[in-house]
């Protein structure tokens, strides 16, 4: 047996945090993307609820856009834990006329999740979406609070957030707000790495060097998938050895080279790394105010 | 691993962005793709140097107003500790957001302009700290280029702070002078070559001796329960868990303990974390225990050492930060979150106001207002279980929230 229980302070937070969720909400949920930080978020539940089961299900926004092997994994996943999966899809929003699907060259439907996720909480009334979003990821978010409280419409007011002294949440809404949580807000992306690392936690195969083929745009590395991904004549395509180092859609997640090709790899690249993560996120190099406007309008 | 949380204060222009973004730079902490967004922003704007500011300035808002105007929090590791930091704003309206930075920081940085030294700003700054018990403080004198990186000033703006540290009844606080130029970068990662007369560390070398092994001092340890985890599967039928963070000292396996409010009294049994056992809890752990007997226990009651009862209190003293547009009155009810507990309370009396820049009170007060600190009453609807927040900074805090918006809209330290 082991001396004491401390170890690691954010994962403390972040298990005080999931306890307050779920003591203070009626409906919460669980934002699955499937990517390592949402991975991770279920790692921290099954523990913060212990012998118990995790007390709420997990919602995936499916684009439609997803790589295979991030829902494969997400089905098994949940079938191991013994979880509920809620799965809603963007296709659904298009077909139904609420949203209009992007052209062009930088098309993705990175935007459109939005209409999508605010449907699934009106029809569920969730009132806590807990999601994996980390303050050091950019800077509009280093402004986040833990409890962010979200309007009928899904806004974001980040002028008149409440503020969160020493660790009391306090989570009273009015009637149609909701809540978004984040557990993991003071993580850094090497926190979430090393905590995979350390915890032995399965992540999909795509976090992991493989041989992929891509085309090269914007100096960035695009998969090769013409049903997804738009692709100009003269953007060739070729096969390189790559991983991801953040997983949302094929159309708005590049790869980056790597040989890495397990965890203690990784964590070491990461260590190394000069590009920021969110550097590979296509969707935020439109403009520095990206994600600000997209918070503003319900992403999350 | 070990996380150090810091606050920053200083008043708008000081060079408090500049400072995070030097710390930043020369911790080598700033991405290529963000130091090329840097440079380019900078040139474009026609400067001459790199605007470190431009790294952690987050909102459109405040790019077009070029200040500050929420916490923001920035990270970054050496060696084998993380750093947070508290990005909050100096502007004289913003004590409510100083305080909320301050209130999970171990540690404080105040800026001083050389040109200006100490001004009221900064005797407010270091009320605040003072006020929220932070251990570590350190005072960074910046723009000492544009002194002539004159020891006579450092020394003078020195003496001039510590006539306020006499004030104070907080004798356990560290205070730490440094003269940095956050500009070129002395003493802040790298030791100064134009101040060859100082001869102490620099402000990352100071934070690198910080202890972070005790968030808060004090050594009686209490249980707010969370949550109680009662399985019911077939392994675990008869499994009836307490989770809770536990805060103000260590919880062992054996320990007597009586839960509060009931006044039941038993003893620990076990101390899981998932699925492995522990024989201590230290402080700001997340745990799940269980106890020799079967007693009813529900969320919000606590559980304390049997010889180290809290006070149990229906009625509160407290000093009084207001954080909101509205005002607080006499007579007005509120919710009063005390960690994870909920009872309502009515202001029973205002009874002075705090100048928040130890020049004294104003007991002639009707209301508070946005930014006032005072001395005020409150009346509980159900007791709490409460230590004087000198004595236990997390079981001596909380928070009002307003039962018409459901916004936090003030905080209090139990007298
Ligand atoms: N000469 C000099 N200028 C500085 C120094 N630190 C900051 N500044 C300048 O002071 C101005 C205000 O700095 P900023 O970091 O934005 O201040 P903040 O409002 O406290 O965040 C900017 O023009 C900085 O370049 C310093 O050490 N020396």
């Amino acid at each position: 047996m082991n001396t004491t229980a401390s170890i690691n302070p954010l994962e403390n937070e972040a298990i005080y945090i999931l306890r307050e969720v779920v003591a203070q909400f009626e409906r919460p949920v669980l934002l699955f993307s499937g990517g390592k930080d949402s991975i991770t978020l279920v790692r921290l539940a099954q523990k913060a609820f212990y012998p118990g089961k995790i007390p709420f299900p997990l919602l995936h926004i499916d684009t439609g856009h997803n790589f295979p092997e991030t829902i494969e994994f997400r089905d098994r996943l949940v079938k191991e834990l013994g979880l509920e999966l809620i799965v809603r899809k963007v296709q659904q929003s298009i077909d139904e006329g609420k949203v209009i699907e992007e052209t062009g060259k930088y098309a993705s439907r990175n935007m459109l999740q939005t209409s999508t996720l605010l449907d699934a909480i009106e029809e569920f009334k969730f009132d806590a979406c807990i999601g994996g979003a980390r303050r050091d990821e950019e800077k509009a978010r280093a402004k986040e609070r833990i409890f962010s409280v979200r309007d009928d419409f899904g806004q974001w007011d980040e002028k008149n957030q409440r503020p969160e002294l020493f660790d009391m949440l306090n989570g009273e809404i009015n009637l149609g707000q909701n809540v978004r949580v984040f557990p993991i807000s003071n993580w850094t992306e090497l926190d979430v790495w090393s905590y995979i690392e350390q915890e032995n936690i399965e992540i999909p195969s795509i976090y992991f060097a493989h041989k992929r083929k891509v085309f090269h745009r914007d100096g960035l590395i695009w998969s090769f998938d013409d049903d997804i991904v738009y692709r100009e004549e003269d953007e060739v395509c070729e096969e390189l050895t790559v991983r991801f180092r953040t997983v949302g859609d094929m159309s708005c997640t590049a790869a980056v080279l790597s040989d890495a090709g397990d965890i203690v790899s990784v964590v070491q690249e990461i260590r190394e790394a000069t590009i920021s993560e969110r550097g590979a996120r296509i969707d935020d190099k439109r403009s520095e105010a990206a994600m600000e406007k997209r918070k503003q309008q319900g992403y999350f | 691993m070990e996380v150090l949380k810091i606050a920053t204060a200083g008043s708008v222009d000081d060079g408090k962005s500049t400072l995070i973004g030097r710390i930043l730079y020369d911790t080598k902490s700033l991405t290529t793709d963000k130091l090329e967004a840097i440079e380019k922003t900078s040139k474009r704007r026609g400067y001459d140097y790199l605007d470190f500011s431009l790294a952690t300035d987050g909102l459109v808002a405040e790019r077009e107003q070029g200040i500050t105007i929420d916490v923001a929090h920035i990270y970054f590791s050496q060696g084998h500790r993380s750093y947070i930091i508290a990005d909050t704003p100096g502007h004289i309206e913003y004590t409510r957001n100083m305080v909320t930075g301050a209130s999970t920081s171990q540690a404080s940085i105040i800026l001083i302009d050389a040109r200006k030294g100490v001004i009221e700003q900064t005797y407010r700054h270091f009320f605040i700290n003072n006020l929220l018990r932070v251990k570590d403080i350190v005072v960074a004198i910046n723009k000492m280029d544009l002194v002539d990186y004159s020891e006579e000033i450092f020394n003078k703006i020195k003496s001039d702070f510590q006539q306020i540290l006499d004030k104070t009844d907080y004798q356990e606080q560290n205070v730490s002078f440094i003269p940095v130029s956050a500009l070129h970068g002395d003493n802040v990662v790298h030791a100064s070559k134009n101040m060859p007369w100082y001869n102490g560390t620099t402000v990352l070398g100071h934070l690198e001796t910080l202890d972070t092994s005790k968030i808060y001092s004090g050594n009686t340890p209490r249980f707010p329960i969370q949550t109680v985890v009662r399985p019911k599967t077939e392994g675990y039928h008869d499994f009836r868990g307490y989770s809770g963070k536990v805060c103000g000292g260590d919880l062992s396996v054996g320990d007597e303990i009586m839960v509060l409010p009931s006044q039941t009294e038993s003893k620990v049994k076990e101390i899981f974390v998932h699925d492995q056992q522990f024989d201590t809890a230290v402080q700001s752990s997340s745990v799940t225990l269980t106890l020799a007997n079967d007693i009813n226990v529900s969320r919000g009651d606590m559980i304390v050492k049997k010889d180290e009862l809290p006070s149990i209190l229906k009625e509160v003293n407290a000093t009084v930060c207001w954080m909101d547009s509205t005002q607080l009155r006499s007579r007005n009810k509120y919710i009063l979150q005390h960690g994870v507990n909920k009872v309502l309370s009515i202001v029973t009396d205002i009874k002075h106001k705090i100048h928040p820049d130890f020049s004294g009170i104003d007991s002639d007060v009707r209301q508070l207002e946005m930014n006032d600190i005072a001395e005020v009453s409150f009346k509980l609807n159900r007791p709490i279980y409460a230590d004087p927040f000198t004595e236990n900074r997390e079981n001596g805090a909380f928070i009002l929230i307003d039962q018409n918006t459901n916004n936090t809209v003030g905080v209090g330290f139990i007298r």
